[in-house]
C-alpha cells in the first residue's frame, strides 16, 4: 500500500463553496480535428469533477457529435461558452482528445494545464511550443501501465473500443453469418476469425467475435497471454518454435521486437492459416516503432474472395502492406482491407464516456485533497510518467516507473504427468498407505497383546468396549455434515454429561463429602443435559430448506 | 439390585447415542436424531436410578430437575452468536463433574479398603464393586481415576478460559506467562510424578497436587491460544470432556460411560483435525499458539485499497446474476446475519443466484456460520462448503466478503513465504467483482496483510457490517 485510499465520496457541500473567482475551471473545447466525434467531458463526468471542487466549462456543440447536447451539459451544471477562444481563456485546465494543433498550442499559457493525447514521441515541435508557453502538459498515452493507473489508461479504453468496432466493421463487410447455423434453407458454416496480437484491442476483438459465434483463433508473440486468450473462448495459435521470449512484464506489458527466426516461424504459420480464415484482425503494435508487417501480400492472395482484413495498426503503417490508412479497399481477388484509424471516434458516445472517465480519474489523482486545486505531484509515478512538459521544462521521456510489472512472474511450469507416471504414483501412494496402516495396526495390536498379558481380564473387557466405541465414533462422525458441526458439539456436550451416571451411583453410598461432591456433579450434569439437548433442538429447528 | 436390567438399558442407550450422532449427517435426519439422544439419556439415567448402588434418588431427581431448569433457561435465552461461549461453558461443567466423580471414587476406595472383610460383604452398589476388586485391579483403578481427574481438571480451567475469551471477558490475544511452554511441561512432569506417588501410596495429597497442576495447565494452555484458533480449542476441549468421561467410566467399571466418552472424544478429535486441516496447520502448532515465522520476506503488495459506497455496491448487485457471500467472524460480531439474510431474500426474489461460501474455520466454532445463517432463516441448501463452491468463483459476478479476512487471503496460494502459505482458502478473487465489508484497514487475526484488498476487482465497503448492509438494503428492493 503506497497511498491512503480515498474514503467514500461525499456529496459536494454547496454551503462551503469558495468564492467564484477562486474556483479552478476545467474547460473542454470542441475537437478541431477533421472527423473527430469524441469529446473529453460528458455530463456524467462533469458531475464527478464538480465533486472534486472544480467548475466545468464546455464549448458550445462540443458534445453534439457524441450525442451530448448543450442542454444536458447545462443540466449537469456545466457552463457553455460560445467560442473556442473564450473557452481557452476561461479555463485553467483544458481537457481534450486529439493532440492540440498549432492554433491551440498558441493559446496555452504558463498558468494552464493541458490534458490530452499528445503523441510526445512524434511531436517534438508541439512539445517545444508547449514548453515555450510554460504550460503543464499531461499526455494521456503516457500513463504508465501499472495496476493503480488502469482507471486512467486511455490507450486501453480506446483500444477496447477499437477491438470491438473492428469486428463490427468486419461483419459489416463480410457477406456471411458469424455463427454456424443449420436452417431449413441449408447449412451455414461458422466464420473463422484470426486475431493477431492479443493486447487490449485484440482481446476485445476476440471477445466480440466469440460472442457473435465465430470460431476465433488468436496469436501473440507473448506466450503468457495464451491463458487470457483461451479464457475468452478463442484458440491460441502456438508456434513450433523454441526460444525464450522476452517477458512482456519487463517491457511494461507491451510486445517487443522478435528475432528473425521467430518471425519466419510466425509467418509460416500465418501462411498455413490464411486460406482458411474469413476475417483477419491485426492489432500488432510495438511502442514507438513502425507496425511490423505480419500479413504479407501472398497471404492476402491466398485468402478466399469475400474475406475481410481489418488492420488496426493502419495509423503506424499497417500490419499488412496493402492497407491504405483511413480507407477501405478491395483487392483484385476480392479481399476487403479496412484501414480506418478512427474506430473509437466511430463509436463516439461510448468512447467519450470512457475517455471522460479516464480524464476524471486523472483529475482525482491530481486533486488528492478534493479541494478543487491541482497538486501536480512529480513524485507520483503516474503523474510524473504522463507529464511531458512541466513549468517550462520538457519532462519527456519519463524515468522508468518505480513500480514495475503488471503481469505476474511466469510460474514454473508444472510438468504434465503421463498416464503411466500417474498410475505409478498412485500405486506408490497406495503402497505407502497400506504399509502405514499395517505398521499402525501391528504396533497397536502388539501393545494391546502386551497389555493383555499383564492387565486383569475385567480391565480388558472394558478396554475392548472402549476401542470399539472409538472406532464407531470415528466412522460415524466423519459422515456428519460440515454445516452441522455446531449442533454436533452441542449434542456431544449433552451426552458427555453421561458422567451423571457415575455421580448417581456414588450419591447413595458413603460419607457426607461423597454425597456433596456427587450432588454437585449431578446438578452440573443436569444443567448440561437439558441445556445441551434443548439448544441443539433449537438450532436444528432453524435449518430450513428453501 | 438386578445388574441385568441396567446393562440392557445401557446397551439400548449406547445404540441410541450412536444413532443420534450418526443422524447428524443431514439436516432433516438430525431433527430426528436429537430425540434419540434425549431418549437415550433418559433411559440411562432412569436405569441407573433404579439400578444397583443408587440411593437418595429423591435428592437426585430434585438436583437433576434444578439443573434442568437452569439448562432450559439458558438454552432458550442464548443468542446464536453466543453459541461458542455456551459450548465452552458447558464443557467446563463436564470437566468439573469428572473431577468430583473421580475424587469420590478415590474416597470410596479409601473407605472400602479400611473396612473389615465382613463389612465389605454387606456393601452395596459402587462400594460393593470396589470391594470385589483385586489389588491389581485397584491399582489400575487408581491410574484410571487419576487420568479422569487430570483430563477433567484440564478441561475445566481450559473451558473457563475459552469461555472468557469467547465472551470477551478475557483478552482474546495469545498470552503466556514468562517461561511459556516450559511451565506447561513442568506442570505435566509434576503430574506424572504425582501419578507414580499416588500409584504407590494411594494417598490424597498427590491426587490433590496433580489436580492443581492440571488446573494450571488448562489455564495456561488456553491463554496461549487466541482469536481464530478458537474453533480448534473448543473442539479440542469437547474431545477432552469425552476422554475424561471415558476414563471415569473405566474407574467406575461402567461400560456406557466408556462408550459415550469414546464417542464424544473421537468426535472432538475429528473436529479438531478438520479445523487444523482447514488452516493447514498441525495440531501441535495450534496448541503451542501463535503463527510460525515466515520463511522469508512477504511478497510486496501492489496497488491500493479502493473504497466504494453503498450506491456502487447496490448497482453492481443489480447487474449481477450470481452472487456469493462469504461470511466470517466479523458478521457474528456485528450481529449482521439478519441483514445478510434479508439481502439474500431480496436478491433471490429478483431471480439472482445467491449462495454462501463457508470456510471450515469461519467464526469461532466449527459450523458457527451455518448456525447463524440458519437462525436468520437462510435456507441451508444455498449455504455451501469451501470445496463445493471454490470452482464456481470464476463464473460468479459478485463476491461479498463480510467480516472475514484470512480465509480469503490469496497470499496463501500466491506467496510461498506467507505464514499461511498452503492454507486452503476461498478463491473469491476469481469472481468478476469482490466487495469487502470491513470495519477499517487493519489486518486479520494472523496479522497478515491481505493482498485481496488491493486487487483490481476488489472494492472496500468500509464500515460496520450491520450499518453498511442497512444502507445497502434501502437501495435494493
Amino acid at each position: 500500500m503506497r497511498r491512503k485510499p480515498p474514503g467514500p465520496r461525499e456529496p459536494p457541500s454547496f454551503g462551503t463553496r469558495r468564492e467564484k473567482e477562486e474556483t479552478v475551471k476545467i474547460g473542454v473545447p470542441k475537437e478541431v480535428f477533421e472527423g473527430e466525434n469524441r469529446v473529453a467531458m460528458t455530463p456524467e463526468s462533469a458531475k464527478m469533477l464538480q465533486k472534486l471542487g472544480y467548475d466545468c466549462v464546455i464549448e458550445t456543440k462540443a458534445g453534439n457529435a457524441a450525442g451530448f447536447s448543450d442542454a444536458v451539459y447545462k443540466e449537469a451544471g456545466v457552463e457553455v461558452v460560445k467560442t473556442a477562444a473564450a473557452l481557452w481563456k476561461a479555463a485553467d485546465i483544458i481537457a481534450k482528445v486529439r493532440p492540440p494543433n498549432d492554433a491551440e498550442l498558441k493559446r496555452l499559457s504558463s498558468d494552464k494545464t493541458l490534458i490530452s493525447f499528445f503523441n510526445p514521441g512524434g511531436n517534438e515541435a508541439g512539445m517545444e511550443k508547449a514548453k515555450a508557453s510554460g504550460a503543464n502538459v499531461i499526455a494521456m498515452e503516457m500513463v504508465p501501465r501499472i495496476s493503480r493507473a488502469q482507471k486512467m489508461d486511455a490507450l486501453s479504453s480506446m483500444a477496447n473500443i477499437a477491438g470491438y468496432r473492428a469486428v463490427i466493421e468486419a461483419g459489416n463487410n463480410f457477406g456471411r453469418f458469424f455463427t454456424g447455423q443449420v436452417t431449413a434453407a441449408g447449412k451455414v458454416p461458422p466464420a473463422k476469425v484470426l486475431v493477431v496480437g492479443a493486447g487490449v484491442a485484440g482481446l476485445a476483438a476476440i471477445g466480440t467475435s466469440t460472442s457473435l459465434g465465430a470460431i476465433t483463433y488468436a496469436f501473440d508473440v507473448r506466450p503468457e497471454v495464451a491463458e487470457q486468450v483461451e479464457s475468452m473462448g478463442a484458440e491460441f495459435v502456438y508456434l513450433d518454435f523454441e526460444e525464450d521470449q522476452q517477458d512482456g512484464a519487463a517491457t511494461g506489458g507491451y510486445a517487443s521486437v522478435s528475432s528473425p527466426e521467430f518471425r519466419e516461424a510466425q509467418l509460416a504459420k500465418f501462411r498455413e492459416l490464411a486460406p482458411e480464415m474469413d476475417i483477419v484482425i491485426t492489432t500488432a503494435l510495438i511502442p514507438n516503432r513502425e507496425a511490423p508487417e505480419l500479413w504479407t501480400e501472398d497471404m492476402v492472395k491466398a485468402m478466399k474472395p469475400g474475406s475481410v482484413i481489418v488492420d488496426l495498426a493502419a495509423e503506424k503503417g499497417g500490419n499488412c502492406k496493402l492497407t491504405v490508412p483511413d480507407e477501405k479497399i478491395v483487392t483484385d481477388n476480392g479481399v476487403t482491407i479496412i484501414g480506418y484509424t478512427d474506430f473509437p471516434s466511430r463509436m463516439a458516445a461510448q468512447a467519450s464516456s470512457l475517455y471522460a472517465n479516464n480524464i476524471r480519474h486523472m483529475m482525482s489523482d491530481l486533486t488528492p485533497e478534493k479541494d478543487g486545486k491541482i497538486n501536480h505531484d512529480m513524485e507520483d509515478d503516474v503523474i510524473r510518467g504522463a507529464t511531458v512538459t512541466h513549468q517550462g521544462e520538457i519532462t519527456f521521456p519519463p524515468p522508468p516507473p518505480k513500480v514495475q510489472a503488471i503481469a505476474a512472474k511466469p510460474k514454473a511450469a508444472v510438468k504434465e504427468l503421463t498416464p503411466e507416471e500417474k498410475k505409478a504414483q498412485e500405486l506408490a501412494a497406495f503402497k505407502a498407505q497400506t504399509k502405514q496402516q499395517f505398521t499402525l495396526l501391528g504396533v497397536g495390536g502388539a501393545l494391546m497383546l502386551l497389555a493383555g498379558l499383564y492387565a486383569p481380564a475385567s480391565f480388558m473387557q472394558h478396554f475392548i468396549v472402549f476401542v470399539l466405541a472409538v472406532f464407531v465414533g470415528f466412522q460415524v462422525i466423519w459422515n456428519v455434515s460440515h454445516s452441522l458441526h455446531t449442533p454436533l458439539m452441542a449434542v456431544t456436550n449433552a451426552i458427555s454429561s453421561i458422567i451423571i451416571l457415575g455421580a448417581l451411583m456414588q450419591i447413595g453410598s458413603g460419607s457426607f463429602l461423597v454425597i456433596l461432591l456427587a450432588a454437585l456433579s449431578i446438578f452440573m450434569a443436569g444443567i448440561n443435559i437439558f441445556g445441551g439437548f434443548l439448544v441443539t433442538r433449537r438450532m436444528l429447528a432453524m435449518f430450513q430448506k428453501s | 439390585m438386578e445388574f441385568g436390567f441396567t446393562t440392557a438399558a445401557y446397551v439400548v442407550a449406547a445404540v441410541l447415542f450412536i444413532l443420534s450422532l450418526g443422524g447428524l449427517s443431514g439436516q432433516e435426519s438430525a431433527k430426528r436424531a436429537v430425540w434419540y439422544g434425549i431418549v437415550g439419556m433418559a433411559l440411562a439415567v432412569a436405569a441407573t436410578l433404579v439400578g444397583p448402588g443408587s440411593g437418595l434418588w429423591l435428592l437426585s431427581i430434585l438436583l437433576i430437575a434444578g439443573g434442568g431448569i437452569i439448562g432450559t433457561y439458558v438454552a432458550q435465552k442464548v443468542q446464536m452468536t453466543e453459541m461458542p461461549q455456551l459450548v465452552a461453558a458447558m464443557h467446563s461443567l463436564v470437566g468439573l463433574a469428572a473431577v468430583f466423580v473421580g475424587y469420590n471414587a478415590h474416597i470410596e476406595l479409601g473407605n472400602v479398603l479400611a473396612m473389615s472383610e465382613e463389612a465389605r460383604h454387606g456393601l452395596e452398589g459402587f462400594a460393593a464393586l470396589l470391594a470385589h476388586k483385586t489389588p491389581v485391579e485397584q491399582n489400575i483403578l487408581r491410574v484410571e481415576l487419576f487420568l479422569g481427574v487430570f483430563i477433567g481438571a484440564v478441561t475445566f480451567t481450559g473451558s473457563v478460559i475459552a469461555y472468557g475469551k469467547l465472551a470477551g471477558k478475557v483478552t482474546s490475544a495469545a498470552e503466556k506467562l514468562p517461561g511459556g511452554h516450559m511451565l506447561n511441561a513442568s506442570a505435566a512432569i509434576l503430574s506424572l510424578i504425582c501419578l507414580i506417588w499416588y500409584f504407590n501410596t494411594g494417598g490424597f495429597l498427590p491426587l490433590f497436587i496433580m489436580t492443581l497442576a492440571a488446573f494450571f495447565i488448562g489455564y495456561h494452555l488456553i491463554m496461549g491460544i487466541g482469536g481464530a484458533d478458537m474453533p480448534v480449542v473448543v473442539s479440542m476441549l469437547n474431545s477432552y470432556s469425552g476422554w475424561a468421561a471415558a476414563a471415569i467410566g473405566f474407574s467406575l467399571g461402567n461400560d456406557l460411560l466408556i462408550v459415550v466418552g469414546a464417542l464424544v472424544g473421537s468426535s472432538g478429535a475429528i473436529l479438531s483435525y478438520i479445523m487444523c486441516k482447514a488452516m493447514n496447520r498441525s495440531f501441535i502448532s495450534v496448541i503451542l499458539g501463535g503463527f510460525g515465522g515466515s520463511a522469508g520476506p512477504a511478497m510486496e503488495i501492489e496497488g491500493e485499497q479502493i473504497a466504494i459506497d453503498a450506491d456502487g455496491v447496490a448497482a453492481a448487485l443489480e447487474d449481477a446474476d450470481s452472487v456469493v457471500i462469504i461470511p466470517g467472524y466479523g458478521m457474528a460480531v456485528a450481529q449482521a446475519q439478519q441483514n445478510v439474510a434479508e439481502l439474500t431474500r431480496r436478491l433471490r426474489a429478483k431471480g439472482k443466484n445467491v449462495r454462501f461460501a463457508i470456510h471450515p474455520v469461519a467464526g469461532r466454532l466449527p459450523g458457527h456460520m451455518n448456525v447463524l445463517l440458519a437462525e436468520a432463516k437462510v435456507p441451508y441448501d444455498i449455504v455451501l462448503e469451501m470445496d463445493e463452491i471454490n470452482d464456481d468463483f470464476p463464473d460468479t459476478d459478485v463476491a461479498i466478503v463480510i467480516g472475514s479476512n484470512d480465509i480469503v487471503n490469496p497470499a496463501a496460494q500466491e506467496d510461498p513465504n506467507s505464514p499461511i502459505a498452503g492454507m486452503p482458502v476461498l478463491e473469491c478473487w476469481k469472481a468478476k467483482q469482490v466487495f469487502v465489508s470491513k470495519r477499517g484497514q487493519g489486518t486479520g487475526y494472523s496479522g497478515i496483510e491481505n493482498p485481496l484488498f488491493f486487487k483490481e476487482n476488489t472494492r472496500m465497503f468500509y464500515g460496520d457490517a450491520k450499518q453498511s448492509l442497512d444502507t445497502l438494503l434501502t437501495m435494493i428492493n
